[in-house]
This record gives structure tokens, sequence and C-alpha cells, in this order.
């Protein structure tokens, strides 16, 4: 089953790291990816840029449109995985690899997927 | 999870929102900054242990402002508050009472904290030192590495900040609209000089306060979080961030500053032009266009070239000239006609040159330019005199050179 790994943490943590902290958290985790790679179960991954850069629309009749993100909260969603996992087990023991190699607080949400487009927009 | 780089992070991260209220509270400087440096060494002590709280500031907030009535307790011999072990115990019962305790009024003690350095009586250094010192925590040796000063004199910098603010009234009643706007506009001012000052010009000093252009990039985000719909905050963090994204090209090999026009455009950063670029594009749906915006717009008209030839010089001089209307100055009028002599060429911009000879002749660009719009119409005698008068007004020696090269094409 495909689960979406939604990684949460405090933006004003993440903004406080240094470039070098930055590099080798992401280094880290890049060794986590390529291992699901070679196992070929990673799907797509996205970094977001920080919550200032995020828009939101309400919807509704007359859709609104807001500044900032959808909601006000102390951690906020900076990126997400798509892994293939054969069972929840799996995706919280690729959850833990993660959080291990992040080496940040934070939390990950496992949410599993019900519908899965990858689409055609290369990187 | 709490190793010493993420609690040094989170502590830097908690820090205005932190002090911020503990300068409400106790509505002084140093007693709020002992509170908080109390809190961070129970924070030392205690995160390894019991793992780190799930709201840094409002842990700092909450265990500052008993280390701080603690003390005073202590000393007129009354009982002790609870220390820091039982209160992490509390976990997250900390954190609605820290929320009860500051959560509505946390935008305003982080834009009063910044607005606390950007006080008129201070000089420019002084304000950037103050919020280096108080807002970001850098130590007092860092600050004075980034300013080339000595440690002791940069010590007596900030006290002498400091002690102008106290004195100064500090203004802790809830802002109206009004006012707080103009704390925005005074807050984003003093971000753009703590950018600048790290946007050295030579690379000794830009390797030195380099630190301070990323330090102006957060505490901008900051503000942007604290006010999502403000666009000229957008435009401040946008402007930032895409010149600090050419920081890796802005000086050659042999350390001499690089034009933009000879930039290797392929080392400026993708992912803060890419950041930039997206808040210029929100800020533009207000509609509400300010001098921030618009230099974040010139600057992101460049970014979206790939190469110098293909720069949309026609839309630079619309934004000059926009740029004109909302800050009228004759270097921005200056910086219009350079760009209307890409677009249209050299007789157009020396009529609008001309104008402001009385103004800017002492300045070296604008000789500089004149000399080239000259050069460029066959009127080579004008031109070296335009080329020599800038010679003579160079700042650096980069500057000079950049101007005789010229001159020497002139006699070619």
């Amino acid at each position: 089953m495909l689960y979406a790994v939604l990684c949460y943490d405090s933006e004003d943590v993440v903004g406080a790291w240094t470039k070098e902290q930055d590099d080798a958290v992401m280094a880290s985790l890049g060794e986590v990816q390529a291992k699901l790679t070679a196992q070929g179960r990673l799907g797509p991954v996205a970094r977001l840029l920080p919550t200032t850069a995020a828009t939101t629309v309400r919807k509704g009749r007359e859709p609104l449109v807001l500044d900032g993100p959808f909601a006000e909260t102390k951690e906020q969603l900076l990126g997400f995985y798509v892994v293939d996992c054969e069972s929840l087990e799996q995706a919280v023991e690729t959850a833990k690899d993660l959080a291990k190699a992040s080496g940040s607080a934070g939390a990950f949400e496992l949410r599993p997927l019900r519908y899965y487009q990858p689409g055609s927009v290369g990187a | 999870m709490t190793d010493p780089a993420w609690i040094h992070a989170a502590l830097t991260g908690a820090r205005p929102q932190a002090i911020g209220a503990l300068l409400r509270y106790f509505r002084d400087l140093d007693t709020a900054e002992e509170a908080y440096q109390d809190a961070c060494l129970r924070a030392l002590k205690s995160w390894p242990v019991n793992g780190p709280p799930r709201d840094p500031a409002a842990w700092l907030i909450l265990v500052g402002r008993n280390a701080a009535l603690d003390g005073v307790r202590r000393r007129s011999r009354q009982t002790e508050l609870p220390d820091e072990q039982a209160l992490s115990d509390l976990d997250d019962a900390e954190a609605p009472l820290a929320e009860r305790l500051d959560g509505s009024q946390y935008r305003d003690d982080v834009l009063r904290l910044l607005f606390v350095c950007c006080h008129p009586d201070l000089p420019a250094t002084q304000q950037i030192a103050l919020a280096l010192r108080i807002v970001s925590g850098l130590s007092v040796k860092q600050i004075a590495r980034a300013f080339l000063v000595g440690e002791a004199a940069m010590e007596q910098r900030i006290t002498r900040a400091k002690a102008r603010v106290a004195k100064a009234d500090v203004p802790f009643e809830t802002p109206g609209a009004v006012e707080r706007s103009e704390r925005v506009g005074a807050v984003a001012a003093m971000l753009y000089l703590v950018f600048n000052e790290g946007y050295g010009a030579d690379p000794a000093a830009a390797q030195a306060r380099g630190p301070l252009c990323e330090e102006a990039i957060r505490l901008s985000r900051l503000l942007l979080r604290l006010f999502p719909a403000e666009p000229e905050v957008m435009g401040l963090t946008a402007l930032m961030l895409i010149q600090h994204a050419r920081r890796a090209a802005r000086f050659d090999s042999d350390g001499a500053l690089v034009l933009l026009e000879d930039q290797d455009r392929s080392l400026w950063d993708p992912k803060l032009i890419a950041e930039g670029l997206a808040l210029i594009d929100k800020a533009v749906r207000h509609r509400r266009p300010g001098p921030y915006q618009l230099q974040a717009a010139i600057a992101a008209t460049h970014a979206r070239a790939a190469r110098f030839e293909d720069t949309d010089w026609a839309g630079i001089e619309r934004l000059y000239a926009a740029l004109e209307r909302v800050q009228p100055s004759p270097v921005v009028t200056l910086n219009r006609t350079a760009a209307l002599s890409k677009a249209e060429g050299p007789e157009a911009a020396l009529a609008m040159a001309e104008p402001l000879t009385g103004q800017l002749s002492g300045y070296f660009y604008f000789h500089g330019l004149r000399g080239a719009l000259l050069k460029q119409l066959g009127r080579a005698a004008e031109a070296r005199e335009a080329f020599d008068r800038a010679v003579a007004l160079a700042g650096t020696a980069a500057e000079a050179a950049h101007i005789r090269a010229q001159i020497d094409r002139l006699s070619a």
C-alpha cells in the first residue's frame, strides 16, 4: 500500500538551522531515500518552501484568496514522501529511519493513499 | 532528537517570541534577557534528559518568567516556585498555560521587541548591533567580528544603545492598526539595514558578514509570518532572497566585485530565487506597490533572464519609473536612465540623465554612465572627460579599473 509520509516540524527551528546543518540533514535523509529507491519503494518526494510563500484559497461560492498557510499550527507541514509499504509496520519503520536521519523534533504523519496519480511533471 | 545542534536551533528559533513575551511581562530589557538566559540554561539541563518540549517558546517563557519571579521571591525569603524539572513533567499542560499567557499577544510581543531596536534616536549601526544582540542572540564577539571592530568597542556600543532604549518610552499597550503598521515599516527598514550590512563590498567583509544576510532573511520571514498579508514585507523578503541568491557570483577569484552583467548566472541559488519569485507573485495580487516590492520586482526581472542579453530592459525601466513615483530620488532616476539606455538607446537616456547633473555631480556612477552614453553616441572627447571625473570619484580600486578599461577602449 502507498503511504504519504507527511513531515511536520517547527518552521522556527528548521529556519534557525545553519546552511551546514540543513545540508547535513538533507544528505542523511538522502541516504534513506537512496535505500528506499533501491528497494523500489520510493514515490514522489517534496520539500515545501516556507509557509510565508503559501497562499490559501478558501472554497465557497466566491472562493476567498488568503495569504499564508491553511492552518496556524505550532508545527507546519514542510514536505512529504510517498512510499510503498507492505504494512503499517513497515511504514512505521520507514518513518523511524527518516526520524533518525532528520535529527530534529517534529513528527511524521503516515497517511495511506486512497488515490494516486504520479502525474507527468518532471523534476 | 535532543542533540546539541537541535537544542541550539530550538533556542534560537524561540528567542524572539520568548524574549518578546518576557519583555512585556517585566517591561525591562535586561530583566527579560536575564530571564531568557536563565531559562536557556535550564533547558540545556532539562531537555536532553526529559526530551524537548512540544513548544520550546512556551516552555522558555514559563520557565524564564518563573525563574525571574523566583529570584525576587528568594530575595524576599518567600516560598520558591516549583523548579523546571517538575514543570517539564507537566509536558502538554504547559502549552495551554503559556498559550493563555502569551498566545493572543505573540504577534505584538515579537513586533515590539524588533521595534525596540529601531528607535529613531539610535544611529543605524547601533540599531543593527542591538537587533543582532537582542533578537538574534549573536554574541558580542560575533557581532564585533561582523563589524570588523574590537569586542570592547562593540560591547560599549551595545550598552550605550540599550541605555538609550531604556530611557525612551517603550510602548507596552497593544498598538492600534495605524501604529502597528508604522512599527512594521520601521522594523522592515531596520531589517534591510542588517541585510545590507551583511552584503559587503569586498569578499573578506562578505565572508565575515554573510551570516547577517541570513539572519535578516530569517527575521524577515518571521515578520511575514506575523503579518502574512502585508505586501511590503513580502517585497522586502523577496528582495533579500534574490540579492542573497547571487552571493556566490558576486566576486571573482581575485576578490574583485563582478558586475551583474558579468556574473556567472549558473552560480545563482535557484531555491532562494524561487522563494523570492513566489513572494513577489503573492505581493502583486494586493495591488499596493511599494518601494520594497518594486526593488524586488527589478531584482526578479534580472533573475528571470537566463543571460544578461535576455534582460527585459523595458520592464525594468517601467519598474524604475514606478519606484521614482513612490520614492523619488536622483539615484533611482539614474538607474532608470541606465535601463532606458538598454531599452531605447543612448540618446533618450542621455536626455534623462542631463537634468541630474546638479544633484549627482559628486556621484561616481553618474559620470560613469554619462561617459558610457556619450561614448555610444560617438562623442569621444566628452566621454573621456566624464570618465576622468568618474575615475577621480571612484571609491574602490575595482571601480576605477572598470572605468579605465572603458577609457582604453575609447582610444582603441
